[in-house]
């Protein structure tokens, strides 16, 4: 008997989200499930791109005004055939390399790309420097003298 | 040498590259848009005068300040810019962006005709209350122009020179210190080139 109940009852809030979502869809002027090769490349895209109201963001998962008016702009520019280059050098054109997670490599960008290397370069040369230089300082260990050796066994023992 | 001071050094280096971090706005960002002339549009104006475009003003230096009544940051900015007016250096535009907001349509989506009914109407209200320092104002209401000029923040200012190129832009507040010491300056060395 429950198992009947609760089939039904997953059965009808499957029919209210169907209600809802059709009425949802009804609303929009182009419905997002028609064109979700669209959808798909504008998260593609977007995930790779910086809202520049909230900064920490993505394109793709910001609630911003200006990112959904992105997202729209994005989303035209997909379907009148532009490639992702071309929608990123839109954006780029507008609101600088910052908007790109992932700049462009060149001459601007070069310290941003290598500079972390570099520094992890030249802070291991100094260790490897460092490591070298201290070795060379220590003295070499002198060999134990027959009474010390004594000693130390007895102490062993003990 | 002394050895204490290779950690002293790093501390200092340290210690610059926080204060210069610090000390940098996040929100400033070099527009790719300096030096390109500024994108053309065609709009309406609040006053129901013929659509203005940027080419209306070629062979002027004039200033695009873009605004919007609900945009609490251009309240403060708005005396600064109205006795600027009054100086009668440059023509101010006023792009009023994206004046329908959101949940003004939450009763049901507008008609453009009514978009641009009820910015106009709201828009004319705030100007006369705080001032009116443009001489035009146009409507940009999809936000569309906005997102060709690189705006992300309201107010921000911009200063085209006579050929129709881009010179400065200002994201944020302008204040009276920024007019004098930059904009005015740059106006008068753009309109004597």
């Amino acid at each position: 008997m429950r198992r009947v109940f609760s089939s039904l009852w997953l059965a009808a809030c499957f029919a209210c989200a169907s209600l809802l979502a059709t009425q949802a869809l009804a609303k929009e002027a182009v419905p997002m499930a028609q064109e979700p090769e669209v959808e798909a490349r504008l998260v593609k895209i977007a995930e790779e791109l910086r809202c520049m109201v909230c900064q920490n963001e993505s394109l793709a998962s910001s609630h911003a005004e200006l990112a959904e008016d992105l997202r729209r702009e994005v989303r035209g520019l997909i379907k009148e055939g532009k490639n992702d280059a071309q929608v990123k050098e839109f954006l780029v054109a507008r609101y600088g390399d910052y908007v790109l997670y992932r700049p462009e490599v060149k001459p601007l960008t070069w310290a941003l790309w290598f500079g972390p290397f570099l520094l992890f370069l030249m802070a291991a040369m100094g260790l490897v420097g460092y490591l070298r230089q201290r070795r060379q300082a220590m003295p070499a260990p002198a060999a134990l003298s027959e009474a010390e050796r004594a000693r130390a066994e007895q102490l062993l023992k003990d | 040498m002394k050895k204490f001071l290779i950690p002293l050094a790093l501390f200092l280096g340290l210690v610059v590259f926080l204060a210069v971090g610090l000390k940098r706005d996040p929100r400033e960002i070099p527009s790719p848009l300096i030096d390109k002339p500024a994108p053309a549009f065609r709009l309406p104006t609040l006053e129901g005068s013929q659509p203005f475009g940027p080419e209306d003003l070629k062979g002027k230096v004039w200033m695009l300040n873009v605004w919007a009544t609900w945009c609490v940051a251009c309240r403060e900015e708005h005396p600064v810019l109205v006795a600027f007016a009054q100086k009668n250096a440059v023509p101010i535009v006023g792009l009023s962006y994206k004046e329908i907001q959101p949940q003004d349509e939450q009763g049901g989506k507008l008609a453009d005709e009514a978009k641009l009914k009820l910015a106009r109407e709201r828009s004319v209200v705030w100007l006369q209350r705080h001032g009116n320092p443009y001489s035009t104002t146009v409507m940009d209401l999809d936000g569309r122009v906005g997102i060709n000029y690189g705006v992300y923040g309201v107010p921000e200012t911009y200063v085209i020179d006579r050929q129709g190129i881009i010179r400065y832009k200002r994201v944020g507040v302008v204040t009276p210190q920024l007019l004098a010491d930059k904009i005015l300056p740059l106006i008068r060395s753009l309109e004597t080139s």
